[in-house]
């Protein structure tokens, strides 16, 4: 055989083995997280009064209601926030700013915001509103995701307009369509899924989110739909109920936090099967 | 009709002389016109006249700027802020050039067809009715009617008949650009510009664009870009030749193919060039 084709083989095995190993490196740690995740939270899961019973004071039985309740309202009204504002402003990239220098400098600053700790966020959102109107509230809360939720939809409504090709514009401006109307009519429809997506993964993205709702929309023991009071949510009381030194207060954790996956996991199925059948 | 005729017409049709370019009335008057593409100008001082019902083509190597002498016509350029250009393209007395407002009301009187499909995404249906509703409110009835009009005018109704409400997209690629050509005309416009509309198509594709466009000129003055010098004999009254952004020839498609006045019209032409 020759040998320079015998070296390649060889260089071709030892890379496809170092590959396979880091795949499985990477596998591992999370296999082992969602394996304990699901043996620790699974039976919670299973319990019915996970979803209609309160959380409860320490000793007692309980649920999580007021949490998946509390952490549905917010992410709704976060999104409900974010996704118009994320969505116009992408249009604004794609279709009018294009390579302008505004455009430049806000796709720059959007990039920062994107990758900005969600910590900052909360101490944000905790100075500008929650210091003023001095008290914690699911406004507050909502107001802190949906700064998260922009940049994501900002930075996909962008992308996915400019994979519209340009002759589908210029096809629509031939036909005397005014520029908005082609965006709305034409561009959009085209984009729709992609933008979509990118909703749906920015929904999944804050759901877990804990650190600027610590600060915003803390918690509460008790039933509240009110925006304008503090609000229970599952990532404050998977990390209260974590911290504490209670086994039950442990045992609800854990099914949040399963609950909080799963939750995720299908939002994430849902995006890429929307994205794989427009394909 | 690509039975039995030849690719490139060697006699004059049928006995009458086509009349001279100025002997008709001209639909679109060109006079003077320079086009840039930010510093680099593309066209320099054309003028021509194109006649009123009939086909012209554009010929010529690539980057001669025949496309972007056909998108000067509808004003397509104005999308993109570093284009311009100077001169006089009139219509019915109007300097197209220098209308600042109102472009989509040219635009909807010259229709432009585009070298790949560009169905847009939505039902066949929508995709004709999507123009019509742009300049007018027609009863569903109404609507019915135009659609089914414009395709029977574009010589796809019998094949789309029974799926009207399929995605546009679903169609093949003869069928999506005669769709383009039966959106365009379903808001009935003066001029139709078509910028090389057979290249993406198989030649029977083509063949049925061709009859198409030759229907078309009794009611469309239509303007066609082509890299095939056979489609423009065989479908248009008048060619021009340009080179390097000079119209250099310009007259009846036979005489031009036959005899062309200037030499580098005949070494185009020929295959000597090009």
């Amino acid at each position: 055989m020759n040998p320079l084709y015998r070296a390649r083989k060889r260089q071709n095995a030892l890379l496809l083995f170092i590959s396979c190993l880091a795949l499985a490196f990477g596998l591992f740690w999370l296999v082992w997280i969602l394996g304990t995740l699901f043996y620790e939270g699974g039976a919670a899961l299973l319990r019915a009064q996970l979803y209609y019973a309160m959380t409860p004071p320490p000793g007692d039985d309980g649920g999580l209601a007021n949490a998946i309740v509390g952490s549905l309202v917010i992410v709704a009204s976060a999104t409900m926030l974010g996704t118009p504002i994320g969505i116009l402003a992408g249009t604004y990239l794609a279709e009018y700013g294009k390579r302008s220098w505004l455009a430049a400098a806000t796709r720059f600053l959007n990039d920062v915001l994107l990758s900005a700790p969600s910590i900052v966020t909360g101490l944000f959102v905790y100075t500008v509103y929650v210091a003023r109107v001095k008290h914690f509230s699911g406004w507050a809360g909502a107001i802190a995701l949906s700064l998260i939720v922009i940049p994501v939809v900002v930075r996909t409504t962008d992308d996915m307009l400019k994979l519209v090709p340009n002759s589908l514009r210029e096809a629509a401006i031939a036909l005397g369509c005014p520029s908005w109307k082609m965006i709305v009519l034409v561009t959009y429809r085209a984009a729709r899924t992609g933008i979509m997506t990118g909703v749906l993964l920015a929904v999944a993205r804050i759901s877990g989110e804990t650190a600027p709702l610590l600060f915003t929309a803390l918690n509460n023991q008790f039933w509240s739909l009110d925006l304008n009071r503090p609000m229970s949510n599952l990532p404050t009381v998977i990390f209260q109920f974590a911290m504490s030194p209670y086994a039950d207060w442990h045992r609800l954790a854990w099914g949040g936090a399963a609950l909080i996956t799963l939750a995720v996991l299908g939002l994430n199925v849902v995006a890429r099967a929307l994205f794989a059948r427009k394909q | 009709m690509a039975n039995g005729r030849p690719l490139i017409r060697t006699a004059v049709r049928a006995g009458e002389p086509a009349p001279a370019v100025s002997e008709l009335p001209a639909k679109l008057r060109v006079h003077g016109l320079n086009f840039f593409y930010g510093h680099y100008q593309a066209l320099h001082d054309i003028t021509l006249d194109i006649p009123e019902h009939r086909v012209t083509a554009f010929i010529g190597p690539s980057g001669c700027g025949k496309s972007t002498l056909l998108r000067t016509f509808n004003r397509m350029y104005s999308l993109y802020p570093d284009q311009r250009a100077e001169g006089e393209i009139v219509m019915d007395g109007v300097n197209l050039l220098a209308v600042a407002r109102d472009l989509p009301l040219i635009r909807a009187k010259i229709g432009m067809v585009f070298q790949k499909p560009t169905p847009f995404p939505m039902s066949i249906y929508e995709n004709i009715a999507f123009g019509v509703r742009l300049f007018e409110r027609l009863s569903k009835r109404a609507m019915d009617e135009r659609v089914e009009w414009a395709l029977t005018r574009a010589a796809l109704w019998p094949e789309v008949r029974t799926k009207l409400h399929q995605s546009g997209n679903s169609l093949s690629g003869g069928q999506q650009q005669r769709l383009c050509i039966a959106r365009c005309i379903a808001i009935k416009p003066e001029v139709l510009l078509l910028d090389e509309p057979c290249s993406a198509l198989d030649p029977i594709s083509t063949a049925r664009i061709e009859e198409l466009i030759s229907e078309l000129k009794n009611d469309y003055t239509v303007v066609l870009v082509t890299h095939n010098m056979q489609q423009a004999a065989r479908v248009s009254d008048y060619t021009a030749y340009m080179y390097l952004g000079e119209l250099i020839e310009f007259g009846d498609t036979d005489s031009l193919f036959i005899k062309p006045q200037s030499k580098q019209t005949e070494d185009y032409i020929t295959g000597r060039f090009g």
